[in-house]
């Protein structure tokens, strides 16, 4: 790329010339403010909160849209420009509920943090303000259109992450409003609930709902067991929320708060990761040896199972009937934990902690309760929401020792953890599936071809199927417009692959719509790392030698595909319709 | 062709046909069958005269006889006085206001003595549905001279020669437009007329599309030509729905023709044209907007750059211009770029069609030589104001333009003299208003409109619009502040600053021209609780004077009961439960109620 040099505030930089001045301008170490710009969507130049003088031109200009050119010159701090962009944020406040102490964002708002910097004292317009209904009828996100400031921010992140364009600008002028088609809640669109427009939204308008009194409740309840089972990708993340900096693994620091706060079991989803590879390795195996429909595809990720279910249910033959490790996890809780601990099922409540609002729809799905009437898993949190929980707790948090799982739920392999990363599943079941058909296991532990953060990963193994030499077909996508891609050629028979893992959010789970704000590829890069030094960290990092999943199967379960897993670790789906 | 020695042209423009044409053509069908003068006399319906006041006309050549105001039962008459008796009806003739002098011809009469109708030259005067009289009136003959004796570069260098500006509004250099969209690599470009017309009043696209469609694709194919493109599309509002028939019926006969389509006049030039109907979004006319809505999507702005000319339509490097614009360029390449930019001022070349409105005598559509000055197109071509009542103000451009007072009556018209004066030139809505206008209650009006026509995408005029329309309500209302002004202003100031398209950058220049001109208007709004013009109710008071005779009419017709008296007795109202509908004041014989 062509390089320009421009001049912003007096220091002249040489940026690529496709380069918009918000761009140039963070080159030069001059952060403007912004709210509708996110610098992993398309431009938008909706706020003008970003506005800046640019020499020659008409009127001023908004810094995420302006492309740069030779020569320009940029003020970003002239006394016009403040009062604009003071007057901007002063008619965005103006028209919002001025209710920040008791907000679910308080302290975490974008909106909050440019009123502060720009030191807004007080709003000189009164008027009318928006009225519009709150609309929380789903298990997962609750949408509140009166603290939306039309960054347009979640109708992009739906469209472009997802190919879903669940939201839309509704109305005009001051009526103007972002929601669904024909005002209908999310849970009547093809809403899939993985969150991302709530990962990007700056203000509360779209958030997780609020599940913390309900586990605050039952931890305070005599009454209650309480287990909490952790997501691979929660430890990698949750240090953000707490003050720390992207990339530190906390596990034995989270663990040592969710004691603190009262939980009876501290468990890893990381061990239903690895007896997800028993089930879906063998799985896998079966459909590859006796006929069954290929490729097989990963059901982990809820959003992609919602997203399957409502847009391509045609292909649901092809999810591996295997539950999700939260799925595994919340049925042993209430069928393994009690039998084999002697507590009443009704006694035990069970928590996920989860980087994903799409769980808490999950976990209320008819199909996950090992015993009628009652769900496996009783409460989801997401990373957020265990964060204001440890705050609420006046626990500080980075000063917390290091503390250990309980067992034998809490035991995990590395492939458990690599989970949260998109590829992660599939290179997990490799270590396990070629180990295997191989008889022995995978030189070097890893298999790289499928990690990164690019859109669509393929890749293959040579194995042993039965006695013939087989190149095994691998793909990986995260996002659902990546997915929808994938599905198009299943659907279409042009997919020779064996193989697929889909992930809902960009990045896998490290990525999740329930995962601390703000988020971008580098810090995405960041957690995936942290998940992968942890991996390499451990002794064990292959499903099948997790020792306590051997002895649950050995004691227990039988084994991987037997009658019990069948029973308690399978799963099926059904179409989901949506009219819009 | 058959002889006819007569040719009865009737307006079925708009206005006409809202105040009656199709009846009046109707009779005359049969009122010349019934005297068997149906082969020897021509009835034709032509587009817009723009004379609309005088509505529906009738012109009957070749003596040019402008008849105004006919309705059905004048038919017979002029049949028989007219046609078969060779004698004009005089009482249908205009009448000069005032004077009551009889004009018999169209070039006479004030209204058309001081226009200079070039882009108009047609409408009123060819049927706008035959490409042959079209063709008669010299039309593609400015297509014919580009593609067989003009390269593209020579198209672009002639129109940057002629110094035109975009008609819509912006006021920005058309053969400049051209060069940069002619520069643009690419195979694919688009040409695009926005025919959105939406400001409050303005009609004159509507008049070319309906009664001169040829000249619009004519000048769309030039256009095609000059930068390289093979397409276009006209983006009309659904609103005109005359305009779109006969914009379709005039693309299929230049088709059939051979003048659009493949192979133009036998050149290799390949140009067709869509009509994409508008669904009535203010906010369209944006060029930017008008793209998204052509693609499909919410009409919304985006922000620029990067250009249309780079990346316009469906990303395509695409040329917009308005109606208007287009309708100007058949006529520069007749006639060529010199002859053209004599017209006009130094900055402004050609002419300029504007609307007619409000408290003026001769509503209508004038086309005038840019650098007139207000004076004469308000009481000159305008007739001056209705009954004689004394001028306030111009609102000129549109809900985006401003008012200006008496003192600036003598500024020459063109683009940059009223942005200097704080209006602009916009599309060329004028709406005139006299000492009876309250300036905040339009500045009100104005900002009324643009607020429920913002499309919410910018903060600036989504929120600030909203706001300023509520301090402007208030003011009006009687709720006005010491420090409202000084707020308003400021905000003002900032929307221009940080809109996103020219709707909210604009949007603010009613309140900003009115405070410049009208300041005091404002003031006693706030300050004294008084509207100076007598328009905002909440602001006046009904009283009954000494002229009260005790009728008790008044108290009859009170929808409030809020007035006492005994009869024959001197009458009260209620100031507390004054409701200020007026009914007392109308009722009163004597005269005896006044508001102020």
């Amino acid at each position: 790329m062509e390089l320009v040099k421009v001049t912003i505030d007096g220091k002249t930089v040489s940026v690529p010339s496709d380069y918009t001045v918000i761009e140039a301008a963070a080159v030069a170490g001059i952060r403007i403010p912004q709210l509708c710009y996110h610098s992993e969507l398309s431009k938008e130049g909706a706020c003008r909160v970003c506005v800046v003088e640019i020499e020659g031109a008409r009127a001023p200009g908004a810094a995420c849209v302006y492309p740069v050119a030779e020569g320009m010159i940029v003020h970003t701090n002239t006394p016009k420009i403040r009062e604009t962009r003071k007057a901007v944020v002063e008619l965005l406040l103006a028209n919002h509920p001025q209710d920040c102490l008791f907000c679910q964002k308080n302290t975490d708002c974008e909106l909050q943090t440019i009123a502060a910097e720009l030191g807004i004292r007080e709003i000189p317009f009164k008027g009318e303000t928006r009225k519009a209904e709150l609309d929380d009828n789903n298990p997962s996100l609750v949408r509140d259109p009166n603290k939306c400031i039309l960054c347009g921010r979640c109708i992009r992140a739906c469209h472009e992450r997802q190919g879903l364009d669940v939201y839309g600008y509704v109305n005009r002028g001051f009526s103007t409003i972002v929601e669904p088609a024909f005002s209908y809640g999310l849970d009547e669109v093809t809403c899939t609930y993985c969150g991302q427009c709530a990962a990007v939204c700056p203000t509360a308008a779209i958030c997780e709902k609020d599940d913390t009194e309900k586990v605050f409740a039952a931890l305070g309840n005599p009454d209650k067991y309480v287990i909490v089972q952790t997501a691979p990708a929660v430890r990698v993340a949750l240090g953000e929320a707490l003050g720390l900096p992207p990339g530190q693994v906390v596990t034995g620091k989270m663990v040592a708060a969710l004691r603190k706060l009262g939980f009876d079991k501290v468990f890893d989803t990381d061990f239903t990761a690895d007896l997800t590879i028993m089930e879906e390795g063998s799985e896998f195996l079966d459909r590859v040896t006796n006929g069954g429909v290929l490729p097989m595809i990963t059901s982990c990720s809820p959003g992609w199972i919602n997203f399957i279910e409502m847009k391509y249910p045609d292909l649901l033959p092809h999810l591996s009937t295997a539950k999700s490790p939260q799925g595994m996890f919340g049925a042993l809780s209430k069928t393994f934990w009690p039998e084999t601990q002697g507590i009443p099922v009704e006694k035990i409540f069970t928590v996920s902690i989860m980087p994903c609002t799409a769980k808490k729809a999950e976990a209320v799905r008819p199909q996950l309760q090992s015993n009628p009437g009652i769900p496996d898993v009783d409460a989801v949190l997401t990373t957020r929401e265990l964060a204001r929980m440890i705050k609420n707790m006046g626990i500080e948090f980075k000063d917390l020792p290091e503390e250990d799982y309980d067992s034998p739920l809490g035991t995990s392999t590395g492939a458990g953890v690599i989970f949260g990363a998109t590829g992660g599943v599939m290179e997990a079941a490799v270590r396990t599936v070629y180990a295997i058909l191989e008889g022995k296991e995978l030189p070097g532990v890893q298999y790289t071809p499928v990690r990164g953060l690019q859109g669509i990963k393929e890749a293959s193994v040579e194995v042993n199927v039965g006695g013939t030499p087989t190149t095994v077909k691998l793909a990986v996508a995260h996002t659902l417009s990546n997915a929808a891609t994938l599905m198009d050629k299943v659907r279409a028979g042009e997919a020779d692959y064996h193989f697929i893992e889909i992930m809902a959010c960009p990045g896998g789970c490290i990525g999740g719509g329930g995962q601390p704000q703000p988020v971008n590829e580098e810090i995405r890069k960041q957690r995936m790392a942290a998940l992968y030094s942890v991996d390499e960290a451990k002794t064990l990092r292959q499903s099948h030698m997790n020792p306590d999943v051997q002895k649950l199967y050995e004691d227990w379960l039988g084994k991987p595909l037997g009658e019990k897993s069948h029973h308690l670790l399978h799963t099926h789906y059904g179409v989901q319709e949506r009219e819009l | 062709m058959a002889l006819v020695r007569a040719h009865v042209l009737i307006c079925t423009g708009t206005g006409c046909t809202a105040s009656g044409a199709k009846n009046v053509l109707a009779r005359f069908e049969d009122e010349l069958k019934a005297k068997s003068l149906d082969k020897e006399v021509s009835l034709v319906e032509t587009g817009c005269h723009g004379f609309c006041e005088g509505g529906p006309l009738v012109i009957i050549y070749p003596e040019g006889t402008f008849y105004t105001r006919v309705q059905p039962e004048d038919v017979a008459e002029i049949v028989e006085t007219h046609l078969l008796k060779g004698r004009i009806v005089e009482r249908l003739l205009y009448k000069v206001p005032l004077s009551e002098e009889e004009v018999p011809t169209y070039e006479e009469i004030p209204f058309y003595k001081k226009q200079h109708r070039l882009v108009l030259k047609n409408c009123g005067h060819i049927n706008p549905d035959s490409l042959e009289e079209y063709i008669g009136a010299d039309g593609y003959e400015g297509l014919a001279k580009v593609l067989l004796e003009m390269t593209p570069q020579q198209v672009v260098e002639e129109m940057k020669k002629t110094g035109l500006r975009g008609r819509g509004g912006g006021g920005f250099p058309t053969g400049m437009k051209w060069m940069f969209c002619a520069a643009s690599p690419g195979p694919k470009k688009y040409v695009i007329c926005n025919a959105d017309e939406g400001d409050p009043g303005a009609f004159m696209d509507r008049s070319l599309l309906e009664g001169d469609p040829h000249a619009i694709l004519e000048g769309m194919a030039i256009c095609g030509y000059a930068i390289g493109a093979d397409e276009g599309y006209i983006y009309c509002r659904a609103e005109y729905p005359l305009a779109i028939r006969r914009l379709k019926g005039a693309i299929a006969q230049a088709e059939e023709a051979g003048l659009l389509g493949e192979n133009i006049l036998g050149t290799g030039f390949n140009f067709t044209l869509h009509i994409k109907e508008g669904a009535g979004a203010f906010v369209c006319g944006e060029e930017t907007a008008l793209m998204a809505s052509i693609e499909g999507k919410r009409g919304m702005p985006r922000p620029r750059p990067p250009f249309p000319a780079v990346k316009g339509l469906w990303e395509k490097p695409s040329n917009i211009n308005n109606v208007e614009t287009f309708a100007n360029i058949p006529y520069i390449f007749r006639v060529g770029a010199e002859k053209y930019a004599e017209l006009g001022t130094e900055k402004s070349k050609g002419t300029k069609v504007f609307a007619l409105t409000g408290k003026i005598n001769n509503t209508g559509l004038a086309e005038v030589p840019m650098g007139i000055t207000m004076r004469e197109i308000i009481f000159e071509i305008g007739g001056g104001i209705i009954d004689n009542k004394k001028f306030k103000a111009v609102q000129i451009g549109g809900p985006s333009g401003g008012c200006l007072p008496d003192s600036l009556l003598d500024t020459a018209i063109d683009y940059d003299s009223l942005i200097a004066a704080g209006a602009m030139m916009g599309s060329g809505g004028l709406v005139v208003m006299d000492e009876t206008t309250c300036m905040v209650d339009v500045a009100k009006f104005f900002l009324n409109f643009t607020q429920a026509e913002s499309c919410g995408k910018c903060t600036p005029c989504r929120e600030g619009t909203k706001r300023m329309l509520e301090m402007l309500t208030a003011i009006t209302e009687g709720r006005g502040e010491k420090g409202d002004i000084e707020k308003l202003e400021k905000l003002a100031v900032s929307i221009r600053a940080g809109a996103l398209c020219a709707l909210g950058q604009t949007a603010p220049n009613p309140i900003l021209s009115t405070l410049r001109y009208f300041r005091d208007e404002y003031e006693a709004h706030i300050f004294d609780k008084k509207c100076p013009a007598g328009v905002c109710t909440a602001l006046l008071d009904y009283t009954i004077t000494d002229g009260c005779k005790g009728c008790g009419l008044c108290k009859k017709v009170c929808p409030v009961d809020a007035i006492s008296g005994e009869l024959k007795g001197l009458h009260n109202i209620d100031q507390s439960k004054c409701i200020k509908c007026g009914a007392c004041q109308e009722k009163c014989p004597f005269k005896a109620i006044v508001r102020a």
